[in-house]
């Protein structure tokens, strides 16, 4: 695994503290372009989103980028040169068809005021391999989504310290994924879920 | 060698509040050791429904996740439908949807309030507090016409307005509680008592609030300062100077105890009350909805294709949901919601961990947990052959350490 590279000056100490580093601000644009330039071919697509708010027209903004799956955790420990410790949100995942596409939202430059930007890093797994490397030990805080992700999208966590079911119950079998969408995973699910919207009552 | 640690298995009744939720605790005589938080007791699916409605059946199905802050699911998710869809918000009802959201804020943190009383045994503080908050809820009532989901955000804009006549029945709630706010903050925190049984119990330190990812005043009381309206503001947050509320602010250090939640939590109900003043005297004139057709909305999602993400500042803290459209295809294909709790339990087992067993209900408490948001669909539990420490068995132990205190004559203030 390549070595994590580290983003400019270091500011550090911005929250009075020895524990949170930030590299210096980057705008959206410039946050793609160093994640093009550290990981190359890896990067497979990229977009930044805007949403004006208010009346003052604040800008609200947004990166997304999708990396091969061997080099995701090189992204997030990226994303940690930018602003570390890392804040993640949540990780959501969806059911492609052929792929389950993983994406993990960031926070970054969270508490100076208006300047926060998400940074989603996402990743695509084939269906007929479905492992995905853990972050867990980078960021502390994913291990409940990635507990969340195994029990309903049927992935497998690799390196999940921690990789017991979470939410679902214990009487459904751990074969039962709800959120994929193949007809042979919703047919295994009609046994456990009826739709009253359909069927009527 | 004697065994020195027991398990103690609390649930599926939550320790804190009227809701399921499984701890599994590791006991050292009256010591928390380790904790285990198995959620999932009330999971009801809404994600996996979600999937299978268009995004405006979605926004009544996303407002009942949770009966406290049912305002702020809806927000996020209209939010991230706009912004996959691309439709704007009117500026007006961007006015109107902060408001909204910050009476929600006042009505939960009062409940918080008066649920934290009570678990301390201060039942007449509790009865206090809930006579207070019901006059946010008149005014809730007073626009929305409903008491708990409220149905006013809409991709576009808002369901009903705020008219010029209906301001100072809302501006005179302002003005009653900045009368009687004072009163009920030094209740709470200048009573010896509460500061004995809050002051350093269930500490969550800075560090632990970092790396865990925790939201809301669960990591203010830190000292973290995270709060999605201050760091990435939406709708008239974007017009505001605002700060996040720290303990610090009125001279409290910034420990993380249960004592520093409560004081973040009261200093936001008299931030709530400047933002609604500052919405209601700058709210601008215009349409509240970018379209009035239902139909045209639907149509206009419906051909839009797109990912995007909604956050707000739920009372509890950062709210996210996830909501990807297809072109073509009416449904939403994929939803995740992302309910501040969530993000907190990692922080619980932090804070429990060194916690004697009667000061297990208000450290569960100070993060105002929120299983109904959290859990999302429905399981059958099998550990009917443990012994079963109940919320009442919990409440009995808490309630005795607070009359203890109380007989020993607990005078000095301890902050």
């Amino acid at each position: 695994m390549a070595e994590t590279p580290v983003a400019g000056p270091q500011i550090g100490g911005e929250m009075g503290d020895n524990i949170v580093k930030i590299s210096k601000i980057m705008t959206p644009e410039e946050i793609v372009e160093y994640f093009r330039q550290h990981l190359g071919d890896s990067v497979v697509d990229t977009r930044v989103d805007i949403h004006e708010q208010g009346l003052s027209r604040y800008r609200m903004q947004s990166v997304w980028i999708r990396v091969k799956r061997e080099s995701f955790r090189d992204a997030v420990k990226l994303l940690a040169t930018i602003h570390s410790p890392l804040h993640i949100s949540v990780a959501s995942g969806a059911d492609l068809g052929d792929e389950i596409e993983l994406n993990y939202h960031f926070h970054v430059y969270w508490g100076l005021g208006k300047k926060e930007i998400s940074v989603t890093i996402g990743a695509r797994c084939p269906k007929s391999d479905p492992h995905f490397p853990s972050i867990s030990d980078l960021a502390p805080g994913a291990i409940i989504t990635e507990r969340e992700k195994q029990e309903f999208l049927g992935v497998i966590m690799d390196g999940i310290p921690d990789g017991r079911p979470l939410f679902l119950a214990e009487s459904l079998p751990p074969d039962v994924h709800p959120w994929r969408k193949d007809p042979e995973e919703q047919e295994k699910l009609k046994k456990y879920v009826r739709n009253v919207h359909e069927e009527g009552v | 060698m004697a065994k020195t640690t027991y398990t103690l298995p609390i649930g599926p009744i939550h320790p804190a509040l009227k809701e399921p939720t499984m701890f599994k605790f590791v006991m050292d005589g009256e010591v928390v050791k380790e904790v285990d938080v198995q959620p999932g007791v009330n999971h009801r699916g809404i994600e996996f429904i979600g999937m299978r409605r268009n995004p405006l059946q979605v926004l009544h199905l996303a407002e009942r996740i949770c009966g406290i802050c049912s305002i702020v699911h809806q927000y996020a998710f209209t939010m991230a439908s706009e912004k996959a869809a691309g439709i704007p918000p009117t500026e007006r009802s961007q006015y109107i949807r902060t408001i909204m959201a910050e009476l929600e804020r006042i009505h939960s943190h009062m409940l918080w309030a008066g649920v934290a009383a009570h678990e301390l045994g201060f039942d007449t503080l509790l009865h206090w507090t809930w006579k207070l908050r019901e006059e946010v809820q008149d005014v809730l009532e007073y626009i929305s016409g409903n008491r708990v989901n409220y149905a006013m955000y809409y991709q576009g804009g808002v369901r009903r307005d705020i008219p010029p006549e209906k301001v100072p029945r809302i501006k005179k709630l302002l003005t009653d509680y900045r009368r009687e706010f004072r009163k009920l903050a030094d209740a709470f925190l200048e009573d010896p008592v509460f500061q004995h049984r809050t002051v350093d119990v269930g500490i969550l330190t800075y560090r632990d609030a970092l790396e865990t990812s925790a939201v809301g005043p669960t990591t203010r009381a830190s000292g973290v300062k995270k709060d999605v309206r201050v760091d990435q503001p939406y709708g008239a947050y974007a017009d505001m100077d605002l700060k996040p509320c720290l303990p610090e602010d009125i001279g409290c250090p910034n420990t993380g105890d249960s004592y520093a939640k409560t004081a973040v939590r009261l200093l936001e109900v008299a931030q709530s009350l400047d933002i609604i003043e500052y919405c209601l005297d700058n709210m601008p004139p215009g349409p509240i909805r970018w379209e009035m057709n239902v139909n045209k909305v639907l149509m206009h999602m419906k051909k839009a294709g797109g990912e995007a993400i909604g956050r707000t500042e739920a009372p509890r803290g950062e709210m996210i949901h996830y909501v990807r459209l297809d072109p073509g295809d009416e449904n939403v294909s994929c939803w995740k919601v992302r309910a501040s709790t969530y993000n907190n339990i990692l922080a619980w087992q932090k804070m429990l961990v060194g916690a004697q067993i009667a000061d297990v209900a208000i450290v569960a408490a100070s993060i105002d947990p929120c299983i109904g948001c959290m859990d999302r669909v429905t399981v059958t539990d099998g550990s009917g052959k443990q012994r079963v420490m109940t919320k009442e068995d919990f409440y009995r132990l808490s309630v005795k350490k607070t009359r203890e205190l109380m007989r020993q004559g607990v005078r000095g203030r301890i902050v």
